[in-house]
């Protein structure tokens, strides 16, 4: 019974993560309907600048809020800069709908050997600011640790925080406009162009904070090819599509079901399942629900 | 006159969509653009709204020239345009609609009191406010994408088939609030259908479409009478 109590504690807190890159993977698809394949590594640079100011200023708690800036920056800079001119010119023909993916796979290539070109290849360290042993019930511990406490705070922090910008401002308004009906959006006067770029640099953010917390909640490590970050992306997109690819709600969601269940399948079952597990999940809920979880096509369409 | 065109051109790719149109619309009046599938007034209406790119000519709105300009644009120049079927977000609430049409004003003060004007004008829209748009029936999306539009504060409303797809009965409340609507708010309306005779019969002005050239303008009682756009468009 406690085992499996603690077993829920380490799916939520890794869950919650996922949720993050989830959602960062879902804002990009709903603003431009790219795949973006690059976020794994958008997350990795915003880390690292994460543990450069580390390095600078030997403060965790101004790394994690400085990294998620430079997430949403380097995220806007990407949408500006490189996939306004190749959504442009690729709007037609057979590979319109694919040249998009394929750039982004290209541009993890691209920042990877950037990160490896500044920071080196080989392993830097983040230490975790808050001790990662588990708080302890008389004889036994918990697997609740302050870090993962802390995680499970920010996580929620910055979903109420998103969830509040979505449905009660006109900058969420506009957001959830223009991924449905630019063209609509554009007649009321919204700059549709420039909610995309804000929709990239939301992800950016949420990617940062997802490198941020992962990091922390393992064993610190952070390397251009890290494992750690494409188990993440893996992961993230598992849960998007889970969810639904169109849904922030199903983005959670996804999240947090994928997350316990890898959680018991690790405990219960072994660790060579994991990714089988993960995959059975994705199959078995698209065969039951092909739209996802939450689905965004509901009532009549006259 | 408020809105001129002079010698406009539209292609839509190869094909030549607009041919040479010029029409001017006087300041508070309702013009009808009626014709066939085809004809190019839903390409003349797309272009008025920036969503199309005229290949020459001039429009001019309230003394200034409006080509080129972007839709997101000329809604804060007062045009608003309802594009053809309907065009709400299904996935948002009739409420988020409608505050979407005031998105650009800035001042929640002003939307709220324009939301309170709109859900005078259609009651439906205020009993289904906070239903998701997609529930609306045909008519109601109708009103709520007019709704919309009148949000915005226009001067020049640009309506695309407004009665496509709606019963006798739902048509006739529609084309009676674009007439009271024109009257009230001192709008200038340029009203595309294909109903012609219930788009003539609250119009002022009557504009004739057929293969991107205007055939034929008149006041809308006399195209009525005209038994060449009787027996053409009217079917009788």
């Amino acid at each position: 019974m406690f085992q499996a109590f603690n077993t829920f504690l380490i799916g939520i807190t890794a869950g919650s993560i996922y949720a993050l890159m989830a959602i960062s993977i879902v804002l990009v698809w709903r603003s431009t309907r790219v795949v973006n394949f690059a976020q794994a590594g958008m997350a990795l640079l915003s880390t690292y600048v994460g543990y450069e100011v580390i390095q600078q200023f030997d403060s965790y708690w101004l790394a994690l809020p400085l990294a998620m800036i430079s997430g949403a920056l380097v995220a806007a800079l990407i949408e500006l800069v490189f996939m306004r001119l190749l959504l442009k010119h690729s709007s037609q023909g057979a590979i319109a709908s694919i040249a998009p993916i394929i750039a982004t796979l290209g541009l993890l290539g691209v920042i990877k050997a950037f990160i490896g070109f500044i920071w080196g290849n080989q392993d830097v360290n983040i230490e975790s600011p808050l001790s990662n042993v588990g708080f302890s019930i008389g004889s036994q511990t918990l697997a609740l640790s302050p870090m993962k406490l802390f995680i499970l705070i920010a996580v929620s922090v910055l979903l109420i925080s998103l969830t509040f910008v979505f449905q009660k401002t006109n900058l969420g308004l506009a957001l959830r406009a223009s991924a449905h009906a630019p063209e609509i959006s554009r007649l009321s006067g919204i700059r549709v162009d420039f909610v995309r770029t804000f929709g990239w640099a939301l992800a950016g953010a949420a990617g940062g904070a997802a490198g941020m917390l992962q990091t922390a909640n393992g064993n610190g490590a952070l390397a251009p090819d890290s494992l750690e970050f494409s188990l993440l992306l893996a992961f993230g997109f598992i849960a998007a599509v889970i969810g639904g690819l169109d849904s922030l709600l199903g983005a959670v969601v996804g999240a947090l079901l994928l997350g316990l269940v890898l959680a018991f399948v690790l405990t219960y079952v072994g660790g060579s399942l994991v990714f089988i597990a993960a995959f059975l999940l994705l199959v078995g809920i698209l065969i039951v629900r092909p739209a996802g979880i939450i689905s965004q096509r509901a009532g009549r369409r006259a | 006159m408020s809105l001129n065109v002079n010698n406009l051109t539209v292609h839509h790719g190869a094909i030549r969509a607009v041919d040479q149109v010029s029409l001017a619309v006087p300041t508070g009046k309702l013009a009808a653009i009626i014709g066939s599938n085809g004809a190019g007034k839903t390409t003349l209406l797309r272009t008025l709204s920036g969503l199309n790119k005229p290949t020459s000519g001039t429009m001019n709105w309230m003394g200034e020239s409006i080509a080129g300009v972007k839709p997101e644009n000329l809604v804060r120049r007062g045009i608003s345009h309802v594009s053809e079927g309907k065009s709400v977000v299904p996935e948002l609430t009739v409420r988020e609609n409608l505050l979407l049409g005031a998105i650009w004003r800035k001042n929640s003060k002003e939307a709220k009191q324009s939301l309170d004007e709109v859900t005078t004008i259609f009651p439906r829209l205020g009993e289904r406010i906070e239903q998701r748009s997609d529930t609306l029936s045909g008519g109601e999306r109708q009103m709520l994408a007019i709704g919309r539009a009148i949000m915005a504060k226009p001067k020049l409303l640009l309506l695309d088939e407004p009665s496509l797809g709606l019963a006798p009965l739902v048509i006739e409340q529609i084309f009676q609030s674009i007439r009271d609507l024109t009257h009230t708010m001192r709008l200038t309306v340029l009203l595309v259908e294909q109903n012609a005779m219930g788009a003539l019969k609250i119009a002022d002005l009557g504009i004739v479409l057929n293969l991107g050239k205007v055939v034929a303008v008149d006041n809308a009682q006399a195209l009525i009478n005209d038994p060449a756009v009787r027996a053409a468009y009217l079917g009788y």
